[in-house]
Protein backbone atom coordinates (compact mmCIF):
# COMPACT_ATOMS: atom_id res chain seq x y z
CA UNK A 1 0.00 0.00 0.00
CA UNK A 2 2.57 2.53 1.07
CA UNK A 3 4.09 1.95 -2.23
CA UNK A 4 1.20 2.79 -4.28
CA UNK A 5 0.93 5.60 -1.88
CA UNK A 6 4.91 6.92 -2.79
CA UNK A 7 4.45 5.97 -6.41
CA UNK A 8 0.77 8.32 -6.40
CA UNK A 9 2.94 11.15 -4.69
CA UNK A 10 6.24 10.61 -7.48
CA UNK A 11 3.94 11.62 -10.05
CA UNK A 12 2.28 14.17 -8.54
CA UNK A 13 5.73 15.58 -7.55
CA UNK A 14 6.65 14.99 -11.29
CA UNK A 15 3.22 16.95 -12.71
CA UNK A 16 4.89 20.14 -10.30
CA UNK A 17 8.16 20.01 -11.67
CA UNK A 18 7.57 19.55 -15.13
CA UNK A 19 5.74 22.77 -14.85
CA UNK A 20 6.68 25.81 -17.46
CA UNK A 21 9.57 27.52 -15.63
CA UNK A 22 9.32 31.03 -13.72
CA UNK A 23 12.54 32.36 -15.13
CA UNK A 24 13.68 29.80 -17.74
CA UNK A 25 17.06 32.10 -18.18
CA UNK A 26 17.95 31.01 -14.47
CA UNK A 27 17.18 27.19 -15.25
CA UNK A 28 19.63 27.18 -18.07
CA UNK A 29 21.96 28.49 -15.98
CA UNK A 30 21.14 25.80 -13.18
CA UNK A 31 21.18 22.91 -15.81
CA UNK A 32 25.31 23.83 -16.93
CA UNK A 33 26.06 23.94 -13.15
CA UNK A 34 24.33 20.70 -12.71
CA UNK A 35 25.98 19.19 -15.61
CA UNK A 36 29.34 19.57 -13.79
CA UNK A 37 28.39 18.29 -10.26
CA UNK A 38 26.37 15.54 -11.63
CA UNK A 39 28.11 14.51 -14.44
CA UNK A 40 31.69 15.81 -15.01
CA UNK A 41 32.29 15.17 -11.16
CA UNK A 42 31.40 11.84 -11.70
CA UNK A 43 34.34 10.98 -14.56
CA UNK A 44 36.64 9.74 -12.70
CA UNK A 45 34.54 6.55 -11.30
CA UNK A 46 33.16 6.38 -14.73
CA UNK A 47 36.66 6.39 -16.24
CA UNK A 48 38.38 4.11 -13.91
CA UNK A 49 35.36 1.51 -13.45
CA UNK A 50 34.86 1.03 -17.13
CA UNK A 51 38.58 0.40 -17.93
CA UNK A 52 38.68 -2.09 -15.29
CA UNK A 53 35.61 -3.89 -15.98
CA UNK A 54 36.69 -3.62 -19.96
CA UNK A 55 39.73 -5.74 -19.23
CA UNK A 56 38.25 -8.11 -16.80
CA UNK A 57 35.52 -8.74 -18.93
CA UNK A 58 38.53 -9.35 -21.94
CA UNK A 59 39.95 -12.07 -20.10
CA UNK A 60 37.11 -13.68 -18.41
CA UNK A 61 35.64 -14.25 -22.16
CA UNK A 62 39.29 -15.15 -23.58
CA UNK A 63 39.31 -18.09 -20.93
CA UNK A 64 35.66 -19.27 -20.69
CA UNK A 65 35.50 -19.48 -24.53
CA UNK A 66 39.29 -21.29 -25.15
CA UNK A 67 37.51 -24.10 -27.77
CA UNK A 68 38.75 -25.25 -30.98
CA UNK A 69 35.19 -24.67 -32.56
CA UNK A 70 35.03 -20.56 -31.78
CA UNK A 71 37.74 -18.40 -32.86
CA UNK A 72 40.02 -16.19 -31.41
CA UNK A 73 38.25 -12.94 -32.56
CA UNK A 74 34.94 -13.72 -30.75
CA UNK A 75 36.83 -12.23 -27.26
CA UNK A 76 36.57 -8.83 -28.80
CA UNK A 77 32.88 -8.97 -30.06
CA UNK A 78 31.64 -10.22 -26.87
CA UNK A 79 33.59 -7.75 -25.15
CA UNK A 80 31.95 -5.21 -27.06
CA UNK A 81 28.75 -6.40 -27.21
CA UNK A 82 28.81 -6.91 -23.40
CA UNK A 83 30.37 -3.30 -22.69
CA UNK A 84 27.71 -1.53 -25.33
CA UNK A 85 24.51 -3.22 -24.37
CA UNK A 86 25.00 -3.91 -21.07
CA UNK A 87 27.93 -2.97 -19.19
CA UNK A 88 27.90 0.66 -19.73
CA UNK A 89 24.34 1.48 -19.96
CA UNK A 90 23.09 -0.39 -16.93
CA UNK A 91 26.65 -1.03 -14.53
CA UNK A 92 27.03 2.36 -14.98
CA UNK A 93 23.67 3.99 -14.34
CA UNK A 94 23.31 1.78 -11.20
CA UNK A 95 27.51 3.33 -10.14
CA UNK A 96 25.76 6.91 -11.06
CA UNK A 97 22.78 5.73 -8.96
CA UNK A 98 25.06 5.67 -5.81
CA UNK A 99 27.03 8.59 -6.02
CA UNK A 100 24.23 11.36 -8.31
CA UNK A 101 21.03 9.55 -6.09
CA UNK A 102 22.54 9.77 -2.76
CA UNK A 103 23.72 13.71 -3.69
CA UNK A 104 20.35 14.90 -4.59
CA UNK A 105 18.76 13.29 -2.50
CA UNK A 106 20.80 14.39 0.22
CA UNK A 107 20.64 18.09 -1.36
CA UNK A 108 17.70 18.39 -1.50
CA UNK A 109 16.78 16.60 2.00
CA UNK A 110 18.88 18.98 3.79
CA UNK A 111 17.01 22.21 1.80
CA UNK A 112 14.30 20.68 2.85
CA UNK A 113 14.53 20.22 7.01
CA UNK A 114 16.75 23.71 7.10
CA UNK A 115 13.44 25.41 5.77
CA UNK A 116 15.53 26.53 2.38
CA UNK A 117 12.79 24.98 0.22
CA UNK A 118 9.67 26.89 2.48
CA UNK A 119 11.93 30.03 1.89
CA UNK A 120 11.29 29.33 -1.91
CA UNK A 121 7.94 28.19 -1.56
CA UNK A 122 7.09 31.62 0.35
CA UNK A 123 8.95 33.53 -2.33
CA UNK A 124 6.47 32.07 -4.75
CA UNK A 125 8.65 29.94 -6.79
CA UNK A 126 7.79 26.27 -7.48
CA UNK A 127 10.37 24.66 -5.57
CA UNK A 128 9.77 21.44 -6.76
CA UNK A 129 10.36 22.47 -10.35
CA UNK A 130 13.42 24.77 -9.58
CA UNK A 131 15.57 22.11 -7.43
CA UNK A 132 14.55 19.09 -9.43
CA UNK A 133 13.96 19.83 -13.27
CA UNK A 134 17.79 20.80 -13.90
CA UNK A 135 18.89 17.96 -12.24
CA UNK A 136 16.62 15.80 -14.13
CA UNK A 137 17.62 17.58 -18.14
CA UNK A 138 21.60 18.08 -16.81
CA UNK A 139 21.40 13.70 -16.04
CA UNK A 140 19.45 12.77 -19.26
CA UNK A 141 22.58 15.33 -21.27
CA UNK A 142 25.32 14.47 -19.26
CA UNK A 143 25.04 10.99 -18.61
CA UNK A 144 24.85 9.54 -22.74
CA UNK A 145 27.74 11.45 -22.70
CA UNK A 146 29.46 9.20 -19.69
CA UNK A 147 28.26 5.88 -21.32
CA UNK A 148 29.56 6.92 -24.78
CA UNK A 149 32.93 7.58 -22.63
CA UNK A 150 32.72 4.43 -20.98
CA UNK A 151 31.98 2.16 -23.86
CA UNK A 152 35.10 3.61 -25.43
CA UNK A 153 36.96 3.35 -21.83
CA UNK A 154 35.45 -0.21 -21.94
CA UNK A 155 37.38 -1.54 -25.19
CA UNK A 156 40.51 0.43 -24.28
CA UNK A 157 40.76 -1.85 -21.25
CA UNK A 158 40.02 -4.55 -23.28
CA UNK A 159 42.84 -3.61 -25.43
CA UNK A 160 45.13 -3.04 -22.54
CA UNK A 161 44.55 -6.46 -21.08
CA UNK A 162 44.74 -8.29 -24.17
CA UNK A 163 48.13 -6.72 -24.89
CA UNK A 164 50.12 -6.99 -21.65
CA UNK A 165 48.46 -10.57 -20.83
CA UNK A 166 48.14 -11.91 -24.03
CA UNK A 167 45.26 -13.58 -23.53
CA UNK A 168 44.08 -12.70 -27.14
CA UNK A 169 46.26 -11.29 -30.24
CA UNK A 170 45.54 -7.56 -30.68
CA UNK A 171 45.02 -7.81 -34.81
CA UNK A 172 42.23 -10.39 -33.21
CA UNK A 173 41.02 -8.80 -30.71
CA UNK A 174 40.51 -5.36 -32.99
CA UNK A 175 38.59 -7.61 -35.56
CA UNK A 176 36.39 -9.05 -33.08
CA UNK A 177 35.87 -5.45 -31.88
CA UNK A 178 34.71 -4.78 -35.40
CA UNK A 179 32.71 -8.11 -36.32
CA UNK A 180 29.15 -7.05 -37.60
CA UNK A 181 29.15 -3.66 -35.83
CA UNK A 182 25.63 -2.37 -35.34
CA UNK A 183 24.32 1.29 -34.92
CA UNK A 184 21.59 -0.11 -33.80
CA UNK A 185 23.34 -1.30 -30.33
CA UNK A 186 24.65 1.82 -29.54
CA UNK A 187 21.38 3.79 -29.92
CA UNK A 188 19.52 1.02 -27.67
CA UNK A 189 22.62 1.73 -24.75
CA UNK A 190 21.60 5.51 -24.98
CA UNK A 191 17.68 5.34 -25.06
CA UNK A 192 18.28 3.22 -21.83
CA UNK A 193 20.68 5.30 -20.40
CA UNK A 194 18.43 8.18 -21.01
CA UNK A 195 15.69 6.43 -19.48
CA UNK A 196 17.68 5.36 -16.50
CA UNK A 197 19.46 9.44 -15.87
CA UNK A 198 15.76 10.26 -15.57
CA UNK A 199 14.83 7.59 -13.24
CA UNK A 200 18.01 8.29 -10.78
CA UNK A 201 17.10 12.35 -10.63
CA UNK A 202 13.45 12.03 -10.55
CA UNK A 203 13.35 9.27 -7.83
CA UNK A 204 16.50 10.84 -5.70
CA UNK A 205 14.69 14.18 -6.08
CA UNK A 206 11.14 12.68 -4.86
CA UNK A 207 12.92 11.57 -1.46
CA UNK A 208 14.68 14.37 -0.47
CA UNK A 209 11.95 16.81 -1.46
CA UNK A 210 9.35 14.71 0.62
CA UNK A 211 12.25 14.31 3.54
CA UNK A 212 11.01 15.47 7.03
CA UNK A 213 12.40 15.94 10.58
CA UNK A 214 16.59 16.03 10.68
CA UNK A 215 19.95 14.74 10.02
CA UNK A 216 18.84 11.50 10.30
CA UNK A 217 15.60 11.50 8.08
CA UNK A 218 17.93 13.35 5.26
CA UNK A 219 20.19 10.06 5.52
CA UNK A 220 17.29 7.76 5.25
CA UNK A 221 16.07 9.46 2.10
CA UNK A 222 19.49 9.36 0.61
CA UNK A 223 19.28 5.63 1.42
CA UNK A 224 15.94 5.02 -0.15
CA UNK A 225 17.02 7.86 -3.38
CA UNK A 226 19.65 4.77 -4.00
CA UNK A 227 17.74 1.54 -3.51
CA UNK A 228 14.91 2.64 -5.33
CA UNK A 229 16.76 4.16 -8.23
CA UNK A 230 18.61 1.33 -8.39
CA UNK A 231 15.78 -1.11 -8.44
CA UNK A 232 13.65 0.79 -11.05
CA UNK A 233 17.19 0.41 -13.48
CA UNK A 234 16.68 -3.03 -13.14
CA UNK A 235 12.88 -3.20 -14.22
CA UNK A 236 13.36 -0.76 -16.75
CA UNK A 237 16.29 -2.14 -17.82
CA UNK A 238 14.13 -5.74 -18.78
CA UNK A 239 11.28 -3.37 -19.70
CA UNK A 240 13.62 -1.54 -22.49
CA UNK A 241 15.42 -4.81 -23.53
CA UNK A 242 12.48 -6.66 -24.43
CA UNK A 243 10.78 -3.30 -26.41
CA UNK A 244 14.16 -2.65 -28.08
CA UNK A 245 15.70 -5.65 -28.93
CA UNK A 246 12.71 -8.39 -29.46
CA UNK B 1 -3.01 44.93 6.40
CA UNK B 2 -3.98 40.66 7.14
CA UNK B 3 -7.12 40.07 8.37
CA UNK B 4 -7.48 36.18 9.77
CA UNK B 5 -11.14 34.74 10.12
CA UNK B 6 -12.16 31.45 12.09
CA UNK B 7 -8.83 30.27 11.34
CA UNK B 8 -8.73 26.24 12.24
CA UNK B 9 -5.97 23.22 11.69
CA UNK B 10 -6.26 20.22 13.06
CA UNK B 11 -3.89 17.41 12.21
CA UNK B 12 -5.58 14.08 12.69
CA UNK B 13 -7.26 14.17 16.35
CA UNK B 14 -5.01 16.83 17.55
CA UNK B 15 -6.58 20.09 16.87
CA UNK B 16 -4.06 22.72 16.76
CA UNK B 17 -5.83 25.93 16.09
CA UNK B 18 -9.13 26.51 17.37
CA UNK B 19 -10.75 29.45 15.31
CA UNK B 20 -8.78 32.10 15.30
CA UNK B 21 -9.96 35.92 14.58
CA UNK B 22 -7.48 38.73 14.32
CA UNK B 23 -6.44 41.73 12.44
CA UNK B 24 -2.27 42.89 11.40
CA UNK B 25 -2.25 46.24 10.43
CA UNK B 26 -0.06 48.41 8.03
CA UNK B 27 3.31 49.77 10.01
CA UNK B 28 3.23 48.06 12.81
CA UNK B 29 4.84 45.10 14.43
CA UNK B 30 2.84 42.64 15.64
CA UNK B 31 3.80 39.59 17.58
CA UNK B 32 2.68 36.14 18.11
CA UNK B 33 3.27 35.01 21.65
CA UNK B 34 2.93 31.87 23.62
CA UNK B 35 4.66 28.54 25.01
CA UNK B 36 5.96 25.88 23.10
CA UNK B 37 3.40 23.58 20.96
CA UNK B 38 0.94 26.04 21.87
CA UNK B 39 0.18 26.79 17.86
CA UNK B 40 2.03 29.73 16.75
CA UNK B 41 4.61 27.93 14.32
CA UNK B 42 1.28 26.38 12.84
CA UNK B 43 -0.39 29.63 12.51
CA UNK B 44 2.11 31.62 10.85
CA UNK B 45 2.62 28.25 8.35
CA UNK B 46 -0.98 29.13 7.70
CA UNK B 47 -0.66 32.47 6.96
CA UNK B 48 1.72 32.20 4.34
CA UNK B 49 0.16 29.34 2.95
CA UNK B 50 2.68 26.55 4.32
CA UNK B 51 0.21 24.77 5.51
CA UNK B 52 -3.47 24.79 4.38
CA UNK B 53 -6.24 25.48 6.65
CA UNK B 54 -8.62 23.30 7.34
CA UNK B 55 -11.43 26.47 7.34
CA UNK B 56 -11.52 29.78 7.89
CA UNK B 57 -9.33 32.52 6.25
CA UNK B 58 -6.62 34.69 5.59
CA UNK B 59 -6.96 38.32 3.82
CA UNK B 60 -4.54 40.27 2.46
CA UNK B 61 -5.68 43.68 1.70
CA UNK B 62 -9.65 42.07 1.46
CA UNK B 63 -8.57 39.40 -0.95
CA UNK B 64 -8.75 35.43 0.65
CA UNK B 65 -5.59 33.66 -0.01
CA UNK B 66 -6.71 30.33 1.12
CA UNK B 67 -9.57 30.32 -1.47
CA UNK B 68 -7.10 31.54 -4.24
CA UNK B 69 -5.41 29.58 -6.98
CA UNK B 70 -1.32 28.26 -6.76
CA UNK B 71 -1.28 31.12 -9.79
CA UNK B 72 -2.91 34.13 -7.47
CA UNK B 73 -1.02 32.81 -4.68
CA UNK B 74 2.17 33.02 -6.09
CA UNK B 75 0.92 36.84 -7.06
CA UNK B 76 0.62 37.53 -3.16
CA UNK B 77 3.49 35.99 -2.38
CA UNK B 78 5.72 38.31 -4.52
CA UNK B 79 4.45 40.86 -2.09
CA UNK B 80 6.04 38.58 1.18
CA UNK B 81 9.06 38.69 3.00
CA UNK B 82 10.06 36.04 5.52
CA UNK B 83 12.70 35.14 8.12
CA UNK B 84 13.16 32.15 9.16
CA UNK B 85 14.18 30.59 12.32
CA UNK B 86 16.71 28.90 10.83
CA UNK B 87 17.45 31.94 8.38
CA UNK B 88 17.10 29.34 5.75
CA UNK B 89 20.07 31.37 3.26
CA UNK B 90 21.28 29.47 0.16
CA UNK B 91 24.38 27.22 1.08
CA UNK B 92 25.57 27.18 -2.49
CA UNK B 93 24.60 31.62 -3.03
CA UNK B 94 26.90 34.29 -1.66
CA UNK B 95 25.50 36.54 1.15
CA UNK B 96 24.97 39.02 -2.05
CA UNK B 97 23.40 36.30 -4.49
CA UNK B 98 20.87 34.83 -1.71
CA UNK B 99 20.06 38.69 -1.47
CA UNK B 100 19.80 39.38 -5.34
CA UNK B 101 17.96 35.71 -5.69
CA UNK B 102 14.64 37.01 -5.57
CA UNK B 103 15.30 39.70 -7.49
CA UNK B 104 16.39 37.43 -10.40
CA UNK B 105 13.63 35.67 -10.25
CA UNK B 106 10.70 38.09 -10.35
CA UNK B 107 12.17 41.23 -11.94
CA UNK B 108 12.43 40.98 -15.48
CA UNK B 109 12.35 44.69 -16.19
CA UNK B 110 15.18 45.21 -13.88
CA UNK B 111 18.94 45.55 -14.96
CA UNK B 112 21.86 43.16 -13.70
CA UNK B 113 22.87 46.56 -12.26
CA UNK B 114 20.13 47.74 -10.60
CA UNK B 115 19.19 44.32 -8.54
CA UNK B 116 22.91 44.49 -7.28
CA UNK B 117 22.55 48.13 -6.31
CA UNK B 118 19.08 46.85 -4.67
CA UNK B 119 20.90 44.14 -2.91
CA UNK B 120 23.96 46.33 -1.71
CA UNK B 121 21.25 49.08 -0.37
CA UNK B 122 19.20 45.66 1.62
CA UNK B 123 22.59 44.34 2.56
CA UNK B 124 23.84 48.23 4.11
CA UNK B 125 20.41 48.68 5.78
CA UNK B 126 20.91 45.37 7.75
CA UNK B 127 24.72 46.67 8.21
CA UNK B 128 26.17 43.93 6.68
CA UNK B 129 27.83 45.22 2.95
CA UNK B 130 31.16 43.80 3.90
CA UNK B 131 30.59 40.43 4.34
CA UNK B 132 27.97 40.22 0.59
CA UNK B 133 31.30 37.60 -0.83
CA UNK B 134 30.85 35.09 1.54
CA UNK B 135 29.00 32.04 2.18
CA UNK B 136 26.58 31.15 4.79
CA UNK B 137 28.91 29.23 6.40
CA UNK B 138 31.42 31.39 6.41
CA UNK B 139 29.38 33.65 8.71
CA UNK B 140 27.72 33.82 12.48
CA UNK B 141 24.06 33.34 13.42
CA UNK B 142 23.28 37.00 13.91
CA UNK B 143 24.88 37.50 10.79
CA UNK B 144 23.11 35.23 8.58
CA UNK B 145 19.65 36.47 10.33
CA UNK B 146 20.76 40.07 9.22
CA UNK B 147 21.22 38.50 5.53
CA UNK B 148 18.11 36.69 6.04
CA UNK B 149 16.26 40.36 6.69
CA UNK B 150 18.42 41.62 4.01
CA UNK B 151 16.93 38.97 1.55
CA UNK B 152 13.27 38.98 2.85
CA UNK B 153 12.92 43.52 2.21
CA UNK B 154 14.68 43.00 -1.25
CA UNK B 155 11.47 42.62 -3.93
CA UNK B 156 9.87 45.63 -1.48
CA UNK B 157 7.49 43.27 0.39
CA UNK B 158 3.94 44.48 1.73
CA UNK B 159 4.15 41.84 3.91
CA UNK B 160 7.04 40.61 6.63
CA UNK B 161 6.91 37.18 8.65
CA UNK B 162 9.30 36.23 10.92
CA UNK B 163 9.55 33.04 12.71
CA UNK B 164 11.21 33.43 16.18
CA UNK B 165 14.09 35.56 14.59
CA UNK B 166 16.00 35.90 18.03
CA UNK B 167 16.25 32.42 18.65
CA UNK B 168 19.90 31.47 19.38
CA UNK B 169 21.55 34.68 19.19
CA UNK B 170 22.72 36.05 22.68
CA UNK B 171 20.92 39.19 24.15
CA UNK B 172 22.88 42.20 22.92
CA UNK B 173 22.34 40.92 19.15
CA UNK B 174 18.92 39.70 19.83
CA UNK B 175 18.18 43.54 20.46
CA UNK B 176 19.81 44.49 17.72
CA UNK B 177 18.13 42.34 15.26
CA UNK B 178 14.23 43.07 17.02
CA UNK B 179 14.86 46.69 16.48
CA UNK B 180 15.98 46.61 13.19
CA UNK B 181 13.13 45.01 11.89
CA UNK B 182 10.74 47.61 14.39
CA UNK B 183 12.56 50.28 12.39
CA UNK B 184 12.15 48.51 8.56
CA UNK B 185 8.69 47.99 9.91
CA UNK B 186 7.68 51.62 10.09
CA UNK B 187 10.25 52.96 7.33
CA UNK B 188 9.21 51.09 4.35
CA UNK B 189 5.05 50.90 5.82
CA UNK B 190 5.24 47.02 6.21
CA UNK B 191 2.97 45.00 7.60
CA UNK B 192 4.92 42.71 9.96
CA UNK B 193 4.02 39.55 11.83
CA UNK B 194 6.84 38.23 14.39
CA UNK B 195 6.82 35.20 16.32
CA UNK B 196 8.31 34.75 19.08
CA UNK B 197 8.22 33.39 23.01
CA UNK B 198 10.53 36.15 23.67
CA UNK B 199 9.63 38.63 26.25
CA UNK B 200 12.62 41.33 25.71
CA UNK B 201 11.14 41.47 22.29
CA UNK B 202 7.51 42.10 23.24
CA UNK B 203 8.40 44.87 25.69
CA UNK B 204 10.66 46.68 23.21
CA UNK B 205 8.98 46.78 19.65
CA UNK B 206 5.26 44.44 20.25
CA UNK B 207 2.71 47.44 18.86
CA UNK B 208 0.35 44.48 19.16
CA UNK B 209 0.38 41.69 20.29
CA UNK B 210 -1.69 38.39 20.76
CA UNK B 211 -0.99 35.72 22.52
CA UNK B 212 -2.03 31.85 21.71
CA UNK B 213 -3.28 29.51 24.55
CA UNK B 214 -3.95 25.57 23.28
CA UNK B 215 -4.64 26.40 19.93
CA UNK B 216 -6.94 29.58 20.63
CA UNK B 217 -6.19 33.65 20.66
CA UNK B 218 -6.17 34.02 24.19
CA UNK B 219 -5.61 37.14 25.17
CA UNK B 220 -4.65 40.43 22.40
CA UNK B 221 -3.22 44.08 23.18
CA UNK B 222 -0.51 46.65 23.31
CA UNK B 223 2.82 45.69 25.17
CA UNK B 224 1.89 47.78 28.17
CA UNK B 225 -1.47 46.22 28.76
CA UNK B 226 0.52 42.58 28.83
CA UNK B 227 1.83 43.41 31.86
CA UNK B 228 -1.43 44.31 33.89
CA UNK B 229 -3.95 42.32 32.12
CA UNK B 230 -4.86 40.31 34.95
CA UNK B 231 -5.08 37.66 32.70
CA UNK B 232 -3.66 34.29 34.77
CA UNK B 233 -2.40 31.98 31.83
CA UNK B 234 -0.62 35.70 30.23
CA UNK B 235 0.60 36.33 33.55
CA UNK B 236 1.78 33.29 33.71
CA UNK B 237 4.01 32.90 30.54
CA UNK B 238 4.97 36.78 31.31
CA UNK B 239 5.85 36.11 34.67
CA UNK B 240 7.46 32.89 34.10
CA UNK B 241 11.10 34.21 34.69
CA UNK B 242 11.83 34.55 38.38
CA UNK B 243 14.12 37.50 37.55
CA UNK B 244 10.99 39.60 35.96
CA UNK B 245 8.62 38.43 38.72
CA UNK B 246 10.84 40.06 41.08
CA UNK B 247 11.09 43.22 38.95
CA UNK B 248 7.33 42.77 39.51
Amino acid sequence: MKLFTNIGKYLLLLVKILQRPQNPGIYRQKIIVEMDNLGLQSLGIVAIISVFMGAVVTIQTAFNTDHPLLPIYAVGFATRQSIILEFSPTIISLILAGKVGSRIASEIGTMRVTEQIDALEVMGINSAGYLILPKIIASMIVNPMLVIISIFLGILGGWMASAITNVVPLSHYFYGILFEFSQYDVFYALIKTVVFAFLIASISGYFGYITRGGALEVGHSSTKAVVFSSIYIIIFNLILTQILLV
Amino acid sequence: MIEVKELKKSFGELNVLKGINTTFEVGKTNLIIGQSGSGKTVFMKCLVGLLEPDSGGVFFDKNNFTLMNEKQRTKVRKKMGMLFQGSALFDSLTVEENVVFPLEMFNKDMTRKEKLERAHFCLDRVNILDANHLYPAEISGGMKKRVAIARAIANKPDYLFCDEPNSGLDPQTAIVIDRLISEITKEFRITTIINTHDMNSVMEIGDHVIFIYKGNLWWEGSSDEILTTGNKEVEDFVYASELVRKLK
